[in-house]
């Protein structure tokens, strides 16, 4: 008898955490080195062959598989059968260890200018992380788990998921984590090594920049999905979930910066390594948080306990470890070069310590919680107030040293020509202010701020962009700042200026807002492939002139039964006319909630600016690495490693 | 050289430092920040044993009771009773319902004690799936033993 494709993917996976084993093993003893790379080619395509199995499973709705038949349903769209893979918990733990295992992959395929005694160790710890994965999906989550006899359909996606912002959040965001890991396995080759220096610095860093463009494009479709399919209105609630993912995106920037100070100036060593582990302990903690179910949250996923003790058991071991090695070689790594506080260095060590403190403030708002329960069972919520009052301030002054670093020089002291360079941004941003106020009415000292800041950063920015003899480095800097400026203003902007009304009407009635009149027309059944929905026509105008016609529905999908509302949204100028259908009460009268969001669209372009700026800094470094190649006809090892193909 | 291996060391010292006093000086901001802005969890029955400061913005859980559901100001506001099988609250609510907000199932409201007595909510929170149910009104049900009477707090 053929064994059927899912029994081959859980075989494979069997198979893999073998290889993983083999992976972690081989470093030990010199005599096994050589069996590295071929355990780290064997577990990224075994993964393959699971995921690969699994996605076959979707695809023809093999319903004998519980997975799927929990998850998904024949009349699902193909596109949603193909990402439901990873719409669950089993699912997307996959998803994560065949994610790394590529990195896997790609790390023992590519070019590896530090040996191989170097590479295996990397692969080793990558092998360890993947070991401890497998163990979790074996034991506690298999995703091949059998039903017999197999039901004749299957329960169907939450219709929540079944969105392509969300569809593909996921495994932008495990890139990214991911990413660290990588990082992370670099970090401790090098501690074993003791050879810290720029040639690790510039092997590690196309990791890093890659995990950081994933991790701010995960970030921001999440947010963009969070906008547009809640129908709360807002873009980020500081959601222990959205937590999860800002804090290792914190440390990578940090990291990101810290580690061009070592590749460039021999400096930071320790420090780096330190951010390298930080980066990898809070992309687990992510993990964890998203995964163990133990917060309340919009999505708190998994709420069997034994997985989260499982977890739990897993983060502490993993980071343990990584605190421990770092802890018993960090000493023995040497002082790297010294350099002036105002100098380049001397900046970024101040938005290092300033991204620490972002960190640390954002970790203490989403544990204490967790915290105090455990300790006497009160049961708290920390919210916006709370993370608005702390990290604005901070964001604003990193803004504000985000402008001048980039001029600076690397390690002399010298400041000269600098306040001729930061006049003009200067004198923008106090005219941004002011404008904000005299003809706004923008009044909150926080509000001007962030105009203030976003308007000195872009300027500071483009002038970079504008000044001769660009690099991709430097042009990758000026495009990311930028996306910073963009983001802080569309966040800044889209609250200060917003303007909302909440009103029940009978049909035909209209209501005034901020210049706008919006009027009920219509409320009418409306039918998709999966759902019902009454679906209400608003026509606004401006000025008599008809601006947009919004259709927030008030929908019912039928596999499983669930109600969802679809936020009706048009774009006017770079921001958003957003209205929301209540739930109809009989009377005649329907509630709706209308809200005018200017700029609100600059805060995701932003993160995409910021993303290729990430990407023609990572371009940059591939790219130069190779033209060194060749000019040198190799005398000593210049290049990047080659990224994989993702 | 050695003057500069000391001075090497010395500046690794400070950043050491410096990291250091970013860290509890964040610790210094968030803790007191922590204590002004966390809203705590209130059953129905913590509200009577131990009731918050007069104004303080709480978060209020528990079933929404049976047939306890109108509507007010011609549809806008909604007021209903929250209980946790001892005691009950009644709960004014003027917006857009959650899409899951329903009578027999949980719900999380955050808000204060108005005046008169009753909770004032400007957010709801209702289950986010059929399996789901908000964690703490889970326990605080616990604690009363209500947690049998409904079925989907089985999973």
């Amino acid at each position: 008898m053929i064994p059927s494709p899912a029994e081959l993917g859980h075989l494979s996976l069997w198979l893999a955490a073998a290889a993983a084993l083999v992976m972690a093993a081989a470093p030990v003893r010199p005599a096994l080195v050589g069996l590295a790379r071929p355990a780290a080619v064997a577990h990224g395509l075994l993964l393959l062959c699971a995921y690969a199995a699994m996605t076959h499973a979707f695809l023809v709705s093999d319903f004998s598989v519980s997975l799927v038949a929990t998850n998904s349903h024949t009349a699902k769209p193909l596109l949603y059968r193909l990402t439901g893979v990873w719409a669950n918990h089993e699912g997307s733990m996959l998803l994560w260890v065949l994610i790394l295992g590529v990195a896997g992959l790609a790390v023992a395929l590519a070019r590896m200018p530090l040996g191989e005694t170097f590479r295996a160790r990397t692969l080793g710890s990558l092998g360890v992380v993947a070991l401890g994965f497998l163990a979790f999906l074996l034991f506690a989550s298999n995703p091949f788990a059998r039903l017999d006899p197999a039901p004749p359909e299957g329960m169907g996606l939450n219709p929540l998921l079944q969105d392509p912002g969300l569809a593909f959040h996921p495994p932008t965001l495990y890139v990214g984590y991911v990413g660290l890991v990588v990082a992370f396995a670099l970090a401790v080759a090098a501690l074993l090594d003791g050879k810290v220096g720029p040639a690790w610095a510039r092997a590690t860093r196309p990791w890093v920049t890659l995990a950081w463009a994933f991790l701010t494009m995960g970030i921001a479709l999440g947010s963009w999905w969070a906008y547009y399919e809640l129908g709360w209105g807002g873009w980020w609630f500081w959601d222990p979930v959205e937590n999860a993912a800002l804090m290792p995106w914190l440390a990578a920037t940090a990291l990101l910066h810290s580690i061009r100070v070592l590749e460039t100036r021999d400096a930071l060593r320790n420090w780096t390594l330190m951010l390298a582990i930080a980066g990898f302990t809070f992309s687990m903690l992510g993990t964890f948080i998203v995964r163990s179910g133990l917060l309340t949250s919009v999505h708190a996923f998994a709420v069997d306990p034994t997985r989260g003790l499982f977890l739990l058991v897993l983060l502490l071991g993993l980071t343990g470890w990584a605190l421990l090695v770092w802890a018993l070689r960090a000493p023995k790594v040497a002082e790297g070069a010294r350099f002036a506080m105002t100098s380049r260095e001397g900046v970024l060590v101040v938005n290092n310590l300033l991204l620490m403190a972002l960190l640390a403030i954002v970790f203490i708002g989403t544990l204490y919680p967790m915290a105090l329960e455990a300790w006497n069972g009160r049961q708290i919520s920390v919210g916006p107030p709370y993370f608005n009052a702390t990290t604005v301030p901070l964001i604003v002054l990193l803004a504000v040293l985000m402008g001048v670093g980039p001029f600076l020089a690397w390690k002399r002291g010298t400041t000269s020509g600098l306040s001729r360079r930061l006049l003009l941004p200067g004198l923008v941003a106090t005219a941004s202010a002011g404008a904000m106020l005299a003809l706004f009415g923008v009044s909150g000292l926080l509000a001007l701020l962030g105009v203030a800041a976003s308007a000195w950063l872009a300027v500071a920015s483009l002038q970079l962009l504008l000044r001769r003899g660009l690099t991709f480095g430097r042009a990758g800097t000026a495009l990311a700042h930028l996306g910073v400026a963009v983001s802080i203003l569309g966040a800044t902007a889209s609250g200060a200026l917003q303007r909302e009304a909440l009103v029940s009407i009978p049909l035909g009635d209209g209501f005034a807002l901020s210049g706008f009149t919006v009027t009920l027309d219509d409320v009418a059944p409306r039918a998709g492939p999966n759902w019902t929905a009454l679906e209400a026509t608003l026509s606004v105008t401006r000025d008599g002139a008809p601006v947009a016609t919004l259709r927030p529905q008030s929908r019912t999908y039928t596999s499983p039964p669930m109600e969802t509302t679809e936020a009706g949204i048009a774009m006017w100028r770079a921001g958003d006319l957003y209205a929301v259908l209540g739930k109809p009460d009989g009377s005649g009268r329907w509630q709706v909630h209308f809200w005018v969001k200017p700029l609100i669209h600059f805060i995701w372009w932003g993160a995409v600016l910021m993303a290729l700026g990430a990407v023609v800094a990572l371009g940059g470094a591939l790219r130069l690495g190779a033209l060194a190649r060749r000019r040198r006809a190799l005398p000593a090892p210049p290049a990047a490693v080659p990224l994989p193909a993702e | 050289m050695a003057g500069r291996t000391v001075s090497a060391k010395s500046q690794r010292l400070i950043l050491a430092g410096l990291a250091l006093v970013a860290i509890v000086g964040a610790g210094l901001v968030a803790i007191p920040a922590l204590e002004g802005t966390a809203t705590y969890f209130y059953a129905p029955s913590d509200l009577a044993a131990n009731p918050p400061e007069p104004g303080a913005r709480i978060r209020l859980g528990g079933l929404v009771k049976d047939g306890s559901v109108v509507r007010e100001d011609e549809g806008l506001t909604l007021a209903f009773t929250v209980t946790d099988g001892a005691r009950e609250t009644r709960v004014r609510y003027t917006g857009i319902v959650p899409d899951l907000f329903r009578e027999g199932q949980g719900v999380v409201a955050t808000g204060r004690i108005g005046p008169d007595g009753g909770f004032v909510a400007d957010h709801l929170l209702a289950k986010h799936d059929e399996t789901y149910m908000p964690p703490e009104v889970a326990k605080s049900l616990g604690r009363t033993g209500m947690m049998h009477q409904t079925g989907s707090l089985a999973e």
